[in-house]
C-alpha cells in the first residue's frame, strides 16, 4: 500500500513538473515582460525592428538583416564572411535557449545596429517574432 | 625457392602507405597552425570570425588585444572579466613565441622584437605569402576581407593553410 502511494505521488510530481515546465525562451520572455512592465509582445513589432534601417549605429550595419539576411530561416553572414545560423526557431530549434548568450548578443548587436542597447520591450518583441518564424 | 608473395606485398603496401602519410604530414607542417581546442575560446572568438590559431601571433599581441576588446577592430567585443582572462591565458600559453611552437616562427619572421602586431594579415611573412593574390580576388563576394581565411584555405578551421 505504501509502495503504491509513493509511486503515485512520484507520477503526479512528474506530470506536474512537465506541465509547469517552461523552456528557457519562455523564461526569457517572462523576464522581459516583467522588466518592460508589459503583458504582451508583438511579433509584428519584432519583425519591424528586425528589418528596419537605423542610423544611430555603425554605418556598415544599418539593420539586423545586414548580417542575418532577409530570410529568417536562411543562414546569415557576418561582415567577416562567417556564416550565421538562422534566427528562426523552426529551423534552428536550439536557438535562443541560452539566456546568457541571448543577452550577450542583444547587447552587442543592438549597440552596433541601433547605437544603443535594446529595451526589454524590443527584446521581447524580437524574441516573439523569431519564435514564430 | 618459394617466394613469400603475400607477406612481401603486405610489407610493401605498409611501406608505401607510411611514406604517403609521412610526405603529407611533412608538406602540411609548414602551413599547419594548431586550431583552437578550448570550447570557451572557440565560442567567444569564433562566432564572428574564424577562431584564429593562437600560434599566429606572439604572446604580447594577444595580451594587448585582450586588453582592448572594447575597441576590437572597430567593434565593441567586450567580455566579462573572468571569461576575458581565461581566453587571454589560453592565447598566451599557445602563442607563436610560446615554447615548442616550431612552425609559427616562420609566420612571425620579421616581426620586430617587442612589437605587438594586431593584424595577422599585416605580418611581413603573411604579406609576402599572399603577394600573388590579385586585388579582384580579395574583393570577391565570397572573400570580402583578408580575415576570411576559409574562403580560400578550406581546411583553415582544422589548422591547414595550404593553397
Amino acid at each position: 500500500m505504501k509502495n503504491i502511494l509513493v509511486v503515485t505521488s512520484g507520477i503526479v510530481a512528474m506530470i506536474l513538473s512537465t506541465a509547469t515546465f517552461a523552456g528557457p525562451r519562455e523564461d526569457l520572455l517572462a523576464q522581459y515582460a516583467a522588466a518592460a512592465k508589459t503583458a504582451s509582445f508583438s511579433a509584428a513589432r519584432g519583425q519591424a525592428l528586425h528589418t528596419q534601417n537605423f542610423s544611430g549605429g555603425k554605418p556598415d550595419t544599418p539593420s539586423c538583416t545586414t548580417c542575418h539576411g532577409k530570410d529568417t530561416r536562411g543562414a546569415g553572414r557576418a561582415l567577416t564572411g562567417k556564416t550565421i545560423e538562422p534566427v528562426a526557431v523552426s529551423v534552428a530549434p536550439t536557438r535562443h535557449t541560452d539566456p546568457a548568450k541571448v543577452e550577450k548578443w542583444f547587447k552587442r548587436n543592438c549597440t552596433e545596429v541601433l547605437g544603443r542597447e535594446c529595451t526589454a520591450q524590443e527584446k521581447g518583441d524580437w524574441l516573439t517574432f523569431v519564435i514564430g518564424q | 625457392m618459394r617466394i613469400p608473395y603475400r607477406p612481401l606485398a603486405i610489407g610493401l603496401m605498409t611501406l608505401a602507405f607510411s611514406a604517403f602519410v609521412l610526405a603529407r604530414a611533412q608538406a602540411g607542417d609548414r602551413h599547419f597552425f594548431a586550431p583552437v581546442t578550448d570550447p570557451v575560446v572557440k565560442e567567444e572568438c569564433g562566432s564572428c570570425h574564424l577562431a584564429f590559431a593562437p600560434s599566429m601571433l606572439p604572446a604580447r599581441s594577444w595580451q594587448r588585444m585582450m586588453g582592448e576588446l572594447d575597441k576590437h577592430f572597430g567593434d565593441n567585443a567586450s567580455l566579462d572579466a573572468t571569461t576575458a582572462e581565461k581566453i587571454a591565458s589560453y592565447l598566451v600559453a599557445n602563442a607563436g613565441d610560446a615554447g615548442g611552437q616550431r612552425y609559427s616562427n616562420k609566420l612571425l619572421k620579421g616581426v620586430a622584437p617587442g612589437a605587438a602586431p594586431q593584424r595577422i594579415t599585416e605580418l611581413p611573412k603573411w604579406v609576402s605569402e599572399h603577394r600573388k593574390v590579385p586585388d579582384w580576388e580579395w574583393r570577391h563576394k565570397e572573400v570580402r576581407t583578408k580575415a576570411n581565411c576559409v574562403a580560400c584555405h578550406t581546411a583553415a578551421e582544422q589548422g591547414y593553410y595550404e593553397e
